[in-house]
């Protein structure tokens, strides 16, 4: 079936809300949990920021939809399988390892897409890239300055580290594999396929420094794009959802 | 945590707009300076607290040691001609 302009466009923005979102939810995990008080509020600020860019993206498709949804009802009231998040972002935190290599390859990913997205032909992606910009450039900054800190740091950290970059691996290939919504708005997004090889460029450059080996498998999971995830996503969703399910419509 | 595991202190001083001097803020825990300015820009200044940060290891600073306070800062005590308070300034200068 094909979809109109108007449901590509909205597929699109979901794809890119959901990615915020479901990030600032596991981030938002580590609240009050990290491993020191300052590491802490490092990453629930970035969990702030991708939910803010999430927001403003859930907002834009609510008036593209024009059926009088509210952001919230995009957050909370749809199911699993029409999630559009990359399946690397509902992977669980595991150790800070994990949960630093999923931010790098995110990262890196990221800072490329909204560099594009600035001279999107879509004035409103263009904005939200505009100030998602000096955010992602400072989550990259921060995430690249961990991998190479615990790479070329202990044997402990090492070992840690290059196992989440392998581990995370296999997630990172759907994001540079252009859904059927991407591929009919060219324009209004970037084609992600031509982001590859400078995400690997800069990759094989934190890594060097990290003294980490790049992952050589080219066996990809894909699906996250067109809402076929992960076990996890629909326990995580259970838990975002939890108190709008349960009393629909409630303000506090 | 024991000495050798924790990170070393770091102490923070923010300057908070164009002109101003930076203060001091507070201290924090990173593994090196660069760690150090991250952590202060995200304790100290997320909410739009500075434009600049200095961190300075605690340890390279050196103190003045309060036991010694009476000498070193009663003799000031009495000095208010130190003070520029005896000048009668002309209406036209408003701030002073």
């Amino acid at each position: 079936m094909k979809l109109s302009e108007k449901q590509n466009l909205l597929h699109y923005l979901l794809h890119m809300a959901d990615n915020g979102l479901i990030l600032a939810q596991r981030l938002g995990e580590w609240c009050g949990h990290g491993p020191v008080l300052e590491q802490d509020i490092a990453l629930t600020n970035i969990a702030l920021d991708v939910l803010g860019q999430s927001r403003y993206f859930y907002q834009y498709a609510a008036e593209v939809d024009g059926n009088g949804k509210s952001e919230d009802d995009f957050a909370y009231f749809r199911d699993e399988r029409e999630f559009k998040n990359f399946i690397l972002l509902e992977q669980p935190n595991g150790d800070w390892a994990h949960t630093i290599m999923r931010q790098f390859y995110y990262d890196n990913f990221m800072q490329l897409v909204y560099s594009q997205l600035v001279s999107s032909s879509d004035a409103q992606v263009s904005a939200i890239a505009s100030k998602a910009i000096k955010e992602v450039d400072y989550h990259l900054k921060f995430s690249s300055e961990w991998v190479i800190r615990m790479g070329d740091g202990t044997d402990e950290s090492h070992k840690r580290i290059q196992e989440a970059a392998s581990a995370l691996w296999e997630y990172t290939g759907e994001m540079f594999i252009p859904a059927d919504y991407e591929l009919e708005t060219l324009g209004i997004c970037t084609n992600v396929a031509n982001l590859k090889n400078e995400w690997l460029k800069r990759l094989n450059d934190v890594f060097n420094q990290a003294t980490l080996q790049v992952p050589q498998t080219n066996w990809f999971q894909t699906g996250g794009k067109s809402g076929v995830h992960s076990e996890y996503l629909g326990i995580l969703l259970t838990d975002l959802q939890y108190i709008q399910r349960t009393f629909p419509g409630c303000k506090w | 945590m024991s000495s050798t595991k924790s990170w070393p202190l770091w102490e923070v001083f923010i300057r908070s707009k164009k002109g101003l001097n930076h203060k001091h803020v507070g201290s924090l825990h990173a593994s090196d300076a660069d760690m150090a300015i991250e952590n202060a820009r995200d304790v100290y200044t997320r909410r739009q607290e500075g434009i600049s940060i200095w961190v300075v290891e605690s340890i390279n600073l050196t103190a003045s040691d309060p036991k010694i306070k009476d000498s070193m800062f009663e003799p000031a005590a009495d000095k208010i001609y130190r003070h520029p308070t005896f000048y009668n300034l002309p209406d036209e200068l408003k701030h002073m």
